[in-house]
């Protein structure tokens, strides 16, 4: 039994670090979107995974949280934003898929390298969650970097934080109150986002960071 | 006052949270501005109350002597932002630069802003003070993209991007610390609390402590605007309103080096975990190097003053760094002179580009000429800034290279250097700005002089005269910080 409950959640942590690489390579908008849901169901189950075998209630909520709120709201209303603004057509990635993907790689080889020594006390479980859970935010930074359509950023900063949940669901009997916060500071992030979105809508005709970038503030 | 129900540090924080809800309410700029007066003062009263009767930490809010200078100098320079603010939004009012809806949503929220700097400064649980950082940390970018012009779009967004990249970091840190706990204090809500964390730390996994050290710097050195993680800083500095440039400057910063130091107390106390001095060192020094040479090539004027702040938040960094009681002390003085005189840089700058219309530097000329209050208050805010005698700077300054001379010269050496380049490059604009034929406006100004000169004479008397009951006190911190 110890083996089993051990290999899946193993698999989910790890399900969710290869669906942070399919989310690299997505250069349609929507496609993106629907695999940042999948990411969110993933997540939803391998927290509520760690509810049950950690016998701890309060992770089902985050996970229901994850579920409902990033799995569902998030990717249609940004879905409504993006068919809003037209913009479902553009492809847009600044770094190649391959160097992405190489890129990816080597930072989940160093998240699994730096967490698998600096922990080796730890029981292995929350060890393996860990590193997966770099993982996952490394890969996440790495999307943030290698795009230029505001989206896609958010949904990178959104997958970085999945990770963050993961790492929080690992560590055993981390106060409630730390994770209410995390979902709620992500709503509160969206509703950032989301003004953001809509102002730079009113202003703009694309929400292109590339565009953006090219105000600097200092005007040579 | 015992049986009281209500102590000061939940007035500190009520004060804000309640202010901030009322002014999202009332409509009316002149009554909001002055309710906001209003409400910081309250709160820096309260602050000061702690003083008298410091309550005693609980699980989740502690108040010792390190974070009451915190609390108290940030109380105190929301309170005189506040000031110098009510002059300045009406003239914004009037070039329609804000609407009356947006300015009621900018004073609202000031206020959440004070609320979350000041949460984040009394809270003794670590997930606690992650959250009020990243409170403060939205509120900030909401501000800073409040013109909605392009380049205060951007500057948010860049702001916004850069900063949840290094709350997140700062997360996953606060996350392994707890892991590091957990096999010592138990799980639950103690593996949490600083003051239970700092008593045990001994005996936490110095391997995991190390890790989490590495990404709460990088986290956290975000929001303090270290060097390979600044490139917000100049953009939210120079888009937002100038009160913001103010407490971001003199403020925020600090509250984020603040959550640093708290946790190189936790890995000074590990005897076998690395010892974060050197990394802060490093990290300072070349922040202050970097900073001190790109202040050259500014032309935008609150950009040139963003740059500075990197510069001395560096000196900070680095004082603290290096560590040891002189060193921790002048780290200590340095931050409180900075604070001060920055945000009086910063209200006399606000004023400045209010009546030039400009923040080109090189549309500025011979302010000592057109406008002698606001000229002259500049020069002395930069003649401080850039650390000359007799003013509080100059002091604090001397002490961070006396103290590193002793220990280590050739570090000294970079220090002096560093501290150079940033006088030549301020001198030679403050020059250009403050004399020589006069240019653009020549109106005069509707400003309230007193924030500014109340920061300033205060920088001038701790530079001639420092109290002996305050060196005691910094002293006494200087001691516990390590």
């Amino acid at each position: 039994m110890e083996g089993l409950v051990f290999d899946i959640a193993h698999l989910l942590a790890g399900s969710l670090v290869l669906v942070s690489f399919m989310m690299l390579y997505q250069d349609r908008l929507y496609a993106l979107l629907n695999v940042f849901a999948f990411h969110a169901v993933v997540l939803s189950l391998s927290v509520a995974w760690q509810a049950y075998i950690q016998d701890a209630p309060h992770l089902y909520v985050t996970a229901l949280i994850a579920l409902i709120f990033k799995a569902i709201i998030i990717p249609l209303s940004l879905h409504r934003i993006i068919a809003r603004l037209g913009i479902h057509r553009e492809i847009e990635t600044v770094v190649g898929v391959v160097p992405t993907m190489l890129a990816g790689m080597g930072l989940v080889a160093l998240s699994l390298v730096v967490m698998l020594r600096a922990t080796a006390e730890a029981d292995p479980l929350a060890r393996e969650d860990l590193a997966f859970a770099l993982s996952v935010l490394l890969l996440g930074l790495l999307m943030m970097v290698t795009r230029r359509n505001a989206v896609s950023q958010v949904v990178g900063f959104m997958s970085l934080e999945n990770g963050l949940i993961l790492a929080a669901a690992g560590a055993k009997g981390m106060p409630l109150v730390v994770e209410i916060s995390v979902a709620f500071s992500v709503l509160i992030a969206f509703i950032v986002i989301g003004i953001f979105l809509f102002r730079i809508r009113e202003r703009f005709d694309t929400v292109d960071v590339q565009t953006l970038d090219r105000f600097r503030g200092e005007k040579r | 006052m015992m049986a009281l129900p209500i102590n000061a540090v939940a007035l500190v924080l009520l004060i804000p949270a309640a202010a901030a809800a009322l002014l999202a309410l009332l409509p009316g700029y002149r009554l909001s501005a002055r309710l906001n007066v209003l409400a910081s003062f309250s709160t820096l009263i309260a602050a000061l109350s702690l003083f008298v009767e410091k309550p005693d930490a609980n699980s989740y809010f502690l108040v010792d002597d390190l974070n009451i200078v915190f609390i108290v100098l940030n109380t105190f320079v929301g309170f005189t932002t506040s000031v110098f603010s009510a002059s300045y939004i009406a003239h914004e009012l009037e070039t329609g630069r804000l609407t009356p809806t947006y300015l009621r949503f900018y004073h609202a929220m000031y206020q959440v802003m004070m609320f979350g700097m000041n949460l984040a400064l009394l809270a003794n649980n670590i997930g606690l003070m992650w959250v009020a950082i990243e409170l403060a940390t939205l509120t900030t970018v909401l501000m800073v993209g409040i013109y909605r012009t392009h380049e205060a779009l951007e500057a948010a967004w860049k702001y916004f991007i850069l900063g949840s990249v290094g709350i997140a970091l700062a997360l996953f840190g606060t996350i392994l610390v707890y892991m590091a706990a957990r096999p010592v204090v138990g799980e639950g809500l103690y593996g949490m609390v600083w003051t239970i964390l700092i008593d045990q730390v001994a005996a936490f996994d110095p391997a995991l402590l190390n890790v989490a050290f590495i990404f709460l710097l990088l986290g956290y050195g975000t929001k303090v605007g270290l060097a390979p993680l600044h490139a917000w800083l100049p953009d939210a500095h120079a888009e937002g309103p100038t009160p913001i440039s103010a407490v971001l400057s003199g403020l925020l910063l600090n509250v984020a080096l603040y959550a640093v130091l708290r946790f190189k107390m936790l890995l000074a106390a590990n005897a076998e975990a690395i010892t974060p001095g050197p990394l802060m060192a490093l990290m300072g020094l070349t922040s202050l190097v970097f900073a001190g040479f790109m202040l050259y090539r500014r032309r935008d004027i609150k950009r040139l003053f963003a740059y500075s702040s990197i510069e001395h938040m560096g000196i900070i960094t680095f004082a603290f760094g290096m560590g040891g009681p002189l060193a921790n002390f002048a780290g200590l003085l340095h931050m409180t002179m900075h604070s001060l005189t920055k945000s009086a840089i910063f209200f006399a700058v606000g004023h400045i580009s209010q009546v030039k219309g400009t923040q080109k530097i090189s549309d500025i000329r011979g302010l000592t000429e057109t406008h002698p209050v606001l000229g002259w208050g500049l020069v002395l805010g930069v003649v401080a800034i850039a650390g000359m005698p007799p003013l509080g700077i100059f002091m604090s300054e001397f002490l961070v290279v006396s103290s590193t001379f002793a220990r280590e010269p050739l570090l000294a050496l970079v220090l002096v250097m560093g501290l150079l380049v940033a006088f030549g490059a301020l001198m030679l604009r403050v020059h250009g700005l403050a004399f020589g034929a006069p240019t653009g406006s020549t109106a005069p100004v509707e400003a309230s002089y007193l924030p500014m000169f109340c920061h300033l004479s205060l920088v001038l008397a701790a530079g001639v005269y420092l109290p002996p009951a305050l060196v005691t006190w910094f002293q006494h911190i200087a001691r516990l910080l390590g």
